[in-house]
Protein backbone atom coordinates (compact mmCIF):
# COMPACT_ATOMS: atom_id res chain seq x y z
CA UNK A 1 0.00 0.00 0.00
CA UNK A 2 1.00 3.54 -0.87
CA UNK A 3 1.60 6.21 2.12
CA UNK A 4 0.24 9.46 2.19
CA UNK A 5 0.33 11.70 -0.63
CA UNK A 6 2.37 14.47 -0.20
CA UNK A 7 3.52 17.89 -0.98
CA UNK A 8 7.13 17.87 -2.21
CA UNK A 9 9.29 20.77 -3.55
CA UNK A 10 12.67 20.06 -5.50
CA UNK A 11 14.96 22.63 -5.93
CA UNK A 12 17.24 22.38 -9.09
CA UNK A 13 14.65 19.83 -10.45
CA UNK A 14 15.04 20.45 -13.94
CA UNK A 15 17.74 17.98 -14.94
CA UNK A 16 20.25 15.24 -12.99
CA UNK A 17 19.77 13.76 -10.10
CA UNK A 18 16.72 16.55 -9.36
CA UNK A 19 14.72 15.73 -12.06
CA UNK A 20 15.09 11.93 -11.21
CA UNK A 21 14.22 12.90 -7.82
CA UNK A 22 11.17 14.44 -9.27
CA UNK A 23 9.70 11.33 -10.91
CA UNK A 24 10.77 9.18 -8.31
CA UNK A 25 8.74 10.56 -6.16
CA UNK A 26 5.51 11.59 -8.20
CA UNK A 27 6.13 7.91 -8.86
CA UNK A 28 4.63 6.88 -5.07
CA UNK A 29 2.04 9.28 -5.70
CA UNK A 30 3.43 13.04 -4.27
CA UNK A 31 2.40 15.89 -5.64
CA UNK A 32 5.69 17.08 -6.48
CA UNK A 33 6.81 20.97 -7.62
CA UNK A 34 10.27 21.21 -9.04
CA UNK A 35 12.35 24.66 -9.70
CA UNK A 36 14.44 25.63 -12.44
CA UNK A 37 16.05 29.28 -13.36
CA UNK A 38 14.74 29.48 -17.12
CA UNK A 39 15.00 26.46 -18.40
CA UNK A 40 11.08 25.70 -18.46
CA UNK A 41 9.36 22.78 -16.81
CA UNK A 42 10.12 18.91 -17.22
CA UNK A 43 6.56 17.70 -18.68
CA UNK A 44 4.28 15.96 -16.11
CA UNK A 45 5.83 17.66 -12.94
CA UNK A 46 4.74 21.51 -11.84
CA UNK A 47 7.67 23.50 -12.53
CA UNK A 48 8.47 26.82 -10.56
CA UNK A 49 11.06 29.51 -11.67
CA UNK A 50 13.16 30.25 -8.53
CA UNK A 51 17.21 31.26 -8.40
CA UNK A 52 17.87 30.10 -4.69
CA UNK A 53 20.19 33.08 -4.15
CA UNK A 54 17.25 35.01 -4.35
CA UNK A 55 15.46 35.36 -1.18
CA UNK A 56 11.81 37.58 -2.73
CA UNK A 57 12.69 34.57 -5.70
CA UNK A 58 12.10 31.76 -3.54
CA UNK A 59 9.10 33.28 -1.65
CA UNK A 60 7.65 33.59 -4.63
CA UNK A 61 7.99 30.04 -5.50
CA UNK A 62 7.04 28.85 -2.62
CA UNK A 63 3.91 31.05 -2.82
CA UNK A 64 3.07 29.34 -5.99
CA UNK A 65 4.11 25.77 -4.85
CA UNK A 66 1.49 26.31 -1.96
CA UNK A 67 -1.35 27.57 -4.03
CA UNK A 68 -1.26 24.94 -6.50
CA UNK A 69 -0.38 22.33 -3.79
CA UNK A 70 -0.27 22.79 -0.44
CA UNK A 71 2.54 23.77 2.34
CA UNK A 72 5.63 21.67 1.61
CA UNK A 73 5.82 18.95 3.68
CA UNK A 74 8.98 17.65 1.98
CA UNK A 75 11.53 19.80 0.73
CA UNK A 76 14.81 18.20 -1.50
CA UNK A 77 17.43 21.19 -1.58
CA UNK A 78 19.49 19.95 -4.37
CA UNK A 79 19.89 23.23 -6.30
CA UNK A 80 23.54 23.81 -6.81
CA UNK A 81 26.51 24.80 -9.18
CA UNK A 82 30.31 24.22 -9.60
CA UNK A 83 32.85 26.57 -10.75
CA UNK A 84 36.08 24.51 -10.53
CA UNK A 85 39.33 26.19 -10.03
CA UNK A 86 42.80 25.73 -8.10
CA UNK A 87 42.84 27.36 -4.56
CA UNK A 88 45.55 29.84 -5.96
CA UNK A 89 43.70 30.49 -9.40
CA UNK A 90 40.19 31.11 -7.19
CA UNK A 91 38.59 33.79 -6.59
CA UNK A 92 36.94 35.30 -3.30
CA UNK A 93 34.04 35.96 -6.05
CA UNK A 94 34.06 32.60 -7.29
CA UNK A 95 34.16 30.63 -3.69
CA UNK A 96 31.31 33.39 -2.82
CA UNK A 97 29.34 32.84 -5.62
CA UNK A 98 29.13 28.44 -4.96
CA UNK A 99 28.56 28.77 -1.37
CA UNK A 100 25.71 31.42 -2.06
CA UNK A 101 23.91 29.08 -4.04
CA UNK A 102 24.97 25.45 -2.12
CA UNK A 103 24.81 26.43 1.29
CA UNK A 104 23.11 29.98 1.51
CA UNK A 105 20.53 28.80 -0.81
CA UNK A 106 20.15 25.49 0.66
CA UNK A 107 19.48 28.15 4.22
CA UNK A 108 16.60 29.91 2.16
CA UNK A 109 14.23 27.42 0.87
CA UNK A 110 14.98 25.16 4.33
CA UNK A 111 13.68 28.91 6.32
CA UNK A 112 10.98 29.54 4.27
CA UNK A 113 10.17 25.44 4.15
CA UNK A 114 10.54 25.14 7.93
CA UNK A 115 7.70 27.75 9.43
CA UNK A 116 4.78 25.03 7.57
CA UNK A 117 6.39 22.29 8.53
CA UNK A 118 5.88 23.91 12.28
CA UNK A 119 2.31 24.41 11.85
CA UNK A 120 1.91 20.66 10.70
CA UNK A 121 4.02 19.35 13.43
CA UNK A 122 5.56 17.08 10.47
CA UNK A 123 8.12 17.85 7.61
CA UNK A 124 10.82 15.90 5.79
CA UNK A 125 14.17 18.12 4.76
CA UNK A 126 16.69 15.99 2.50
CA UNK A 127 19.91 18.20 1.79
CA UNK A 128 21.49 16.53 -1.65
CA UNK A 129 25.51 17.19 -0.65
CA UNK A 130 28.53 14.97 -2.61
CA UNK A 131 31.39 12.71 -1.13
CA UNK A 132 33.04 15.38 -2.00
CA UNK A 133 31.99 17.32 0.79
CA UNK A 134 33.56 15.04 3.22
CA UNK A 135 36.59 13.42 0.97
CA UNK A 136 37.43 17.02 -0.36
CA UNK A 137 38.91 17.43 -4.34
CA UNK A 138 41.22 19.07 -5.97
CA UNK A 139 40.14 21.99 -7.90
CA UNK A 140 36.73 21.80 -6.00
CA UNK A 141 37.38 23.87 -2.36
CA UNK A 142 34.13 26.39 -3.12
CA UNK A 143 32.09 22.97 -4.11
CA UNK A 144 33.47 20.69 -1.08
CA UNK A 145 32.90 23.59 1.34
CA UNK A 146 29.66 24.23 0.97
CA UNK A 147 28.59 20.64 0.82
CA UNK A 148 29.69 20.07 3.76
CA UNK A 149 28.49 22.90 5.16
CA UNK A 150 25.02 20.67 4.18
CA UNK A 151 26.04 18.32 6.77
CA UNK A 152 26.04 20.97 9.92
CA UNK A 153 23.21 22.56 8.59
CA UNK A 154 20.92 19.91 8.43
CA UNK A 155 22.05 18.21 11.38
CA UNK A 156 21.53 21.51 13.50
CA UNK A 157 17.99 21.49 12.01
CA UNK A 158 17.99 17.75 13.06
CA UNK A 159 18.42 19.24 16.48
CA UNK A 160 16.29 22.05 16.99
CA UNK A 161 12.73 20.75 14.39
CA UNK A 162 13.19 17.11 16.09
CA UNK A 163 10.79 17.64 18.84
CA UNK A 164 8.12 18.52 16.17
CA UNK A 165 8.57 15.85 14.23
CA UNK A 166 10.77 17.13 10.99
CA UNK A 167 13.69 15.01 10.24
CA UNK A 168 16.38 16.51 8.33
CA UNK A 169 18.96 14.41 6.98
CA UNK A 170 21.66 14.42 4.39
CA UNK A 171 22.33 12.33 1.44
CA UNK A 172 25.89 11.99 -0.26
CA UNK A 173 25.98 11.04 -3.94
CA UNK A 174 29.21 9.97 -5.26
CA UNK A 175 29.74 9.52 -8.97
CA UNK A 176 26.92 10.06 -11.01
CA UNK A 177 25.99 10.52 -14.66
CA UNK A 178 24.89 14.38 -14.75
CA UNK A 179 25.58 16.80 -17.31
CA UNK A 180 27.67 18.17 -14.31
CA UNK A 181 29.93 15.44 -14.16
CA UNK A 182 29.80 14.85 -18.76
CA UNK A 183 32.69 17.31 -18.39
CA UNK A 184 35.19 15.18 -17.27
CA UNK A 185 38.10 14.03 -19.49
CA UNK A 186 37.67 10.03 -20.35
CA UNK A 187 41.62 9.71 -18.38
CA UNK A 188 40.25 11.17 -15.58
CA UNK A 189 37.15 9.31 -15.82
CA UNK A 190 38.93 5.86 -15.78
CA UNK A 191 41.08 7.11 -13.04
CA UNK A 192 38.18 7.59 -10.44
CA UNK A 193 36.10 4.38 -11.74
CA UNK A 194 39.53 2.39 -10.20
CA UNK A 195 38.63 4.48 -6.55
CA UNK A 196 34.68 2.83 -6.65
CA UNK A 197 34.22 -0.50 -5.13
CA UNK A 198 31.27 -1.14 -6.99
CA UNK A 199 33.40 0.01 -10.14
CA UNK A 200 30.62 2.20 -11.80
CA UNK A 201 29.00 5.27 -12.09
CA UNK A 202 25.58 6.09 -10.32
CA UNK A 203 22.47 6.69 -12.65
CA UNK A 204 20.69 9.76 -11.28
CA UNK A 205 17.71 7.10 -9.68
CA UNK A 206 20.07 5.27 -8.22
CA UNK A 207 20.31 8.63 -6.03
CA UNK A 208 16.87 8.95 -6.16
CA UNK A 209 15.43 5.97 -4.68
CA UNK A 210 17.77 7.27 -1.73
CA UNK A 211 15.97 10.94 -1.75
CA UNK A 212 12.82 8.79 -2.00
CA UNK A 213 13.00 6.68 1.35
CA UNK A 214 14.13 9.42 2.94
CA UNK A 215 10.81 11.19 2.40
CA UNK A 216 8.73 8.29 3.03
CA UNK A 217 6.87 6.66 6.02
CA UNK A 218 9.89 4.18 6.00
CA UNK A 219 12.34 6.89 7.27
CA UNK A 220 10.16 7.88 10.06
CA UNK A 221 13.37 7.43 12.53
CA UNK A 222 16.20 8.93 10.54
CA UNK A 223 17.01 12.24 11.19
CA UNK A 224 20.84 14.13 11.50
CA UNK A 225 21.75 11.21 9.22
CA UNK A 226 24.78 11.43 6.07
CA UNK A 227 23.66 8.71 4.16
CA UNK A 228 26.60 8.34 1.15
CA UNK A 229 25.11 6.86 -2.33
CA UNK A 230 28.08 6.45 -3.58
CA UNK A 231 29.22 2.82 -4.70
CA UNK A 232 31.76 3.23 -1.71
CA UNK A 233 33.87 5.83 -3.25
CA UNK A 234 33.34 7.87 0.24
CA UNK A 235 34.12 4.88 3.13
CA UNK A 236 35.89 5.57 6.14
CA UNK A 237 34.91 9.33 5.67
CA UNK B 1 -7.59 47.18 19.43
CA UNK B 2 -7.59 47.43 23.04
CA UNK B 3 -4.99 46.68 25.17
CA UNK B 4 -6.82 44.20 27.04
CA UNK B 5 -8.30 42.48 24.21
CA UNK B 6 -4.56 41.86 22.59
CA UNK B 7 -3.99 40.42 26.13
CA UNK B 8 -7.42 38.43 25.98
CA UNK B 9 -5.81 36.85 23.12
CA UNK B 10 -2.58 36.26 24.01
CA UNK B 11 -3.70 34.51 26.45
CA UNK B 12 -5.79 32.51 24.72
CA UNK B 13 -3.04 31.24 22.13
CA UNK B 14 -0.73 30.59 25.18
CA UNK B 15 -2.97 28.19 27.07
CA UNK B 16 -3.58 26.86 23.68
CA UNK B 17 -0.06 26.16 22.23
CA UNK B 18 2.22 26.82 25.92
CA UNK B 19 -0.02 24.38 27.80
CA UNK B 20 0.23 27.29 30.57
CA UNK B 21 -2.77 28.20 33.36
CA UNK B 22 -4.48 31.59 32.12
CA UNK B 23 -3.60 32.82 34.87
CA UNK B 24 -0.65 32.68 34.26
CA UNK B 25 -0.13 35.02 31.21
CA UNK B 26 0.89 38.72 33.23
CA UNK B 27 1.86 41.75 31.60
CA UNK B 28 5.08 41.89 34.23
CA UNK B 29 6.06 38.17 33.54
CA UNK B 30 8.34 36.30 31.21
CA UNK B 31 7.53 33.43 29.01
CA UNK B 32 10.83 32.36 28.96
CA UNK B 33 11.77 32.98 33.06
CA UNK B 34 8.60 32.83 34.67
CA UNK B 35 6.33 30.30 32.20
CA UNK B 36 9.24 28.59 31.40
CA UNK B 37 8.48 28.59 27.77
CA UNK B 38 11.30 26.53 25.71
CA UNK B 39 12.86 28.54 22.32
CA UNK B 40 10.95 26.73 19.64
CA UNK B 41 7.66 27.11 21.31
CA UNK B 42 8.11 30.54 21.78
CA UNK B 43 8.62 31.13 17.93
CA UNK B 44 5.74 28.77 17.11
CA UNK B 45 3.79 31.42 19.42
CA UNK B 46 5.18 34.27 17.47
CA UNK B 47 4.24 32.53 14.34
CA UNK B 48 0.58 31.74 15.97
CA UNK B 49 0.13 35.54 16.97
CA UNK B 50 1.40 36.90 13.84
CA UNK B 51 -1.63 34.92 11.75
CA UNK B 52 -4.52 35.81 14.43
CA UNK B 53 -3.67 39.83 14.25
CA UNK B 54 -2.64 39.85 10.86
CA UNK B 55 0.67 41.17 11.48
CA UNK B 56 4.58 40.47 11.19
CA UNK B 57 6.79 40.68 14.34
CA UNK B 58 10.33 40.38 12.63
CA UNK B 59 13.02 38.71 14.80
CA UNK B 60 15.18 41.98 15.33
CA UNK B 61 12.35 43.48 17.30
CA UNK B 62 11.38 40.34 19.00
CA UNK B 63 14.77 39.54 20.86
CA UNK B 64 14.60 42.31 22.86
CA UNK B 65 11.18 41.24 24.50
CA UNK B 66 11.79 40.84 28.19
CA UNK B 67 7.88 40.72 29.52
CA UNK B 68 4.40 40.09 28.22
CA UNK B 69 3.96 43.64 28.69
CA UNK B 70 6.78 44.54 26.32
CA UNK B 71 5.10 42.15 24.18
CA UNK B 72 2.22 44.01 23.94
CA UNK B 73 3.72 47.10 23.39
CA UNK B 74 4.67 45.13 20.24
CA UNK B 75 1.80 44.05 18.61
CA UNK B 76 -0.12 47.35 19.18
CA UNK B 77 2.24 49.23 17.52
CA UNK B 78 1.86 46.92 14.54
CA UNK B 79 -1.68 46.82 14.82
CA UNK B 80 -1.15 50.99 14.34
Amino acid sequence: MRGMSRSVLVTGGNRGIGLATARALAGAGHRVAVTHRGSGPPEGLLGVRCDVTDLSSVEAAFAEVEAAQGPVEVLVSNAGITDDQLLLRMSEQSFARVLDANLTGAFRVAKRASRPMLKARWGRLIFVSSVVGLSGAAGQANYAASKAGLVGFSRSLARELGSRSITSNVVSPGFVDTDMTAELSQARRAEILKTIPLGRTATAEEIAGVVAFLAGDASSYVTGAVLPVDGGLGMGH
Amino acid sequence: MERTEVLDVMREKAVEMLEVEPDAVQEDKSFVDDLKVDSLSLVEYTMDLEDAFGIELPEDELTDLTTIGAFVDLIMTKLG
